[in-house]
């Protein structure tokens, strides 16, 4: 009786199991055709001679990708991408860490600055764009305040490139112009850090910062010695996240300073969307997308295979 | 706790001046969004209005408005698939595991970090086909499939706290996957549900580059028509500036009356499965 019971339910059970499955079935296939089917189809017009309103798919070999190595514009793009990536990342980790313990030490009005640091993340990068687009304008925004200063920067407008050497066609080194599209980024995301160090330092039990403060520990030797280092996952996950964002950011940019004078707040983004839709030239886009593709892929491979071991 | 006083002022201190530094752009949009033009320069940007006009937003409105009709049509039903679908993935994924069904989905997982550039020139060269190129249906379509990524991460970790002790009880209740579902998955799901649809909300609202690349005037929705706005010859930063206030209206409206499910959902979407 007892296995009656078993083998009916072993039977049912299986009939459900594949009705999970063909319920996963149509999702696994417009994953299938949307994210690999159309990745490996831009990596064939990547490869191919399509640079016109008319298709041509003869195939080129590597001619779009030697091309964009050699062009000017796209080196200024992988260098405005490093520096904006570098500066992006380290200042939403300094910030956010920093006012999320500032915001956990049992402070009144806590809420208050939780919401007003976080409400940045509930606008659209082209509303920042724009926004910070009048913010920054060389003539009017921040620099009538910073006048008083005696201070004018240029903002976005500004050519110059700090510490700069030649590297291949361009001048390597780090454009001021980049520190401006850097400070609407970081206003708009530094809230998301924010909000994942908040969740870490409540995830950290009191009692192991009492334990230290009992054993002598001042309140800096709290953080930088207990605390800090239980945050390293979190700031893991920062890292990962905002890179993914800074590598393919596109909105952002297109909104408050397109591609700068001399290229230099473009990015890769910008000039596929530019290349591609406004120029026609479809395999020279394609190749910038598969680049970037690879760059975002360097971070987040390796991070979700890392997902994996811990599943199992 | 040995805090001193002047510690705790320090801290205060600092928190209010960032706190000004992230305000500031909202009180200089404001401010300018309410000014006649005239007044809008470079002398008095940081000035309040002698008197409050509201012109500006009924020039950008008007402009704006069909526009954002468009995101309303886009957003509801695109977020309602797609918090559907990955909550139908969800349930599958962390509750009839089968052997690979870790791999698959990471396999789907992937499908959120790659960027939208790379994906682009065949999903324009298909919606062409099907005859969806430049309609709010069309576009719909994408939010949804390139949603599924995120939607069933976020319904997949959701579930996972839900006891597979209760879904056992069920089965032996001779309750079926899709009973279970129905009867058992989905009322305990609703905080799930709300934060997936506010994150889905948020973001296909927000979401510019398949809106640009994907519709064409008419069709467009409303981030592709502010950024047109601000584009046009004549810089009516006032104008401008009423029209990022009505763009960004709504994820507002949003964030302040379910802040802690918008909160939720960034921190959902940002741990892995």
């Amino acid at each position: 009786m007892a296995n009656d019971i078993q083998i009916k339910n072993k039977r049912k059970i299986s009939k459900d199991q594949w009705t999970a499955i063909a319920f996963l079935f149509p999702s696994i296939i417009l994953i299938i055709v949307f994210v690999y089917g159309f990745i490996g189809w831009t990596g064939y017009v990547s490869l191919s001679n399509y640079n016109s309103l008319i298709p041509d798919f003869s195939f080129a070999g590597l001619k779009n990708y030697l091309y964009l190595f050699q062009d000017f514009r796209f080196q200024a793009d992988l260098r405005n991408t490093l520096f904006f990536t570098i500066l992006f990342i380290g200042a939403v980790i300094v910030i956010g860490m920093g006012l999320a313990i500032l915001i956990d030490q049992k402070l009144k009005g806590e809420s208050i600055f939780r919401n007003i640091f976080l409400f940045p993340m509930a606008l659209s990068f082209v509303v920042t764009g724009v926004v910070w687009q009048w913010l920054l304008n060389p003539s009017t925004g921040f620099n009538q305040f910073l006048s008083v200063f005696g201070i004018q920067p240029k903002w976005y407008t500004d050519t110059n490139i700090l510490a700069g050497f030649e590297w291949g066609s361009i001048e390597f080194g780090l454009p001021v112009a980049i520190i401006s599209v850097v400070i609407a980024a970081v206003w708009q995301m530094t809230g998301f850090s924010l909000a994942m160090y908040l969740a870490g330092l409540r995830g950290i039990p009191d009692e192991l910062r009492e334990a230290a403060r009992m054993d002598g520990a001042t309140e800096f030797q709290v953080y930088w010695k207990v605390v800090l280092p239980m945050l390293a996952p979190i700031t893991m996950s920062v890292i990962i996240i905002m890179a993914h964002i800074s590598l393919k950011i596109f909105d952002l940019i297109y909104a408050m300073t397109g591609s700068g004078a001399n290229f230099v707040t473009d990015v890769p983004g910008v000039y596929m969307f530019e290349t591609t839709f406004r120029g026609n030239y479809y395999a020279n886009g394609a190749a910038i997308a598969i680049i970037m593709l690879l760059l975002v892929a360097v971070f987040i491979v390796p991070y979700l295979w890392s997902g994996r071991k811990g599943d199992q | 706790m040995a805090s001193f006083p002047i510690g705790k002022f320090i801290k205060y201190i600092i928190l209010i001046l960032f706190a000004v530094l992230f305000i500031m752009p909202i009180y200089v949009i404001i401010v300018t969004s309410i000014k006649p033009l005239d007044e809008v320069s470079l002398e008095n940007m940081w000035a309040l209005p002698s008197a409050i006009d509201f012109s500006s937003y009924s020039e950008a409105f008007t402009k704006l408005a069909p526009n954002f009709l468009n995101s309303i049509y886009l957003v509801v039903p695109a977020t309602i698939l797609s918090a559907l679908l990955g909550a139908m993935n969800g349930y599958v994924l962390s509750k009839w595991r089968f052997k690979g069904a870790n791999t698959l989905f990471l396999f789907i997982l992937f499908g959120m970090f790659i960027p939208y550039q790379s994906i682009l020139i065949p999903l324009i060269q298909f919606l062409r086909t099907i005859d969806m190129y430049n309609t709010i249906p069309g576009l719909i379509l994408v939010h949804v499939v390139y949603g599924l990524p995120i939607t069933t991460l976020m319904f997949r970790n959701f579930y996972a706290n839900i006891p597979d002790e209760m879904i056992e009880a069920a089965k032996i209740d001779g309750a079926n996957f899709l009973g279970i579902f129905r009867h058992l998955i989905v009322p305990l799901s609703i905080t799930g549900f709300v934060v997936v649809a506010i994150w889905q909300f948020t973001n296909i609202w927000n979401e510019f580059l398949f809106a640009v690349t994907i519709t064409t005037s008419d069709n467009q929705p409303i981030m592709v028509a502010l950024q047109n706005l601000s584009g046009s010859q004549i810089v009516q930063w006032n104008v401008q500036m009423a029209g990022a206030m009505i763009a960004a209206l709504p994820t507002m409206l949003v964030y302040i009356f379910l802040g802690k499910y918008f909160v939720r959902g960034l921190l959902a979407g940002s741990v892995k499965g």
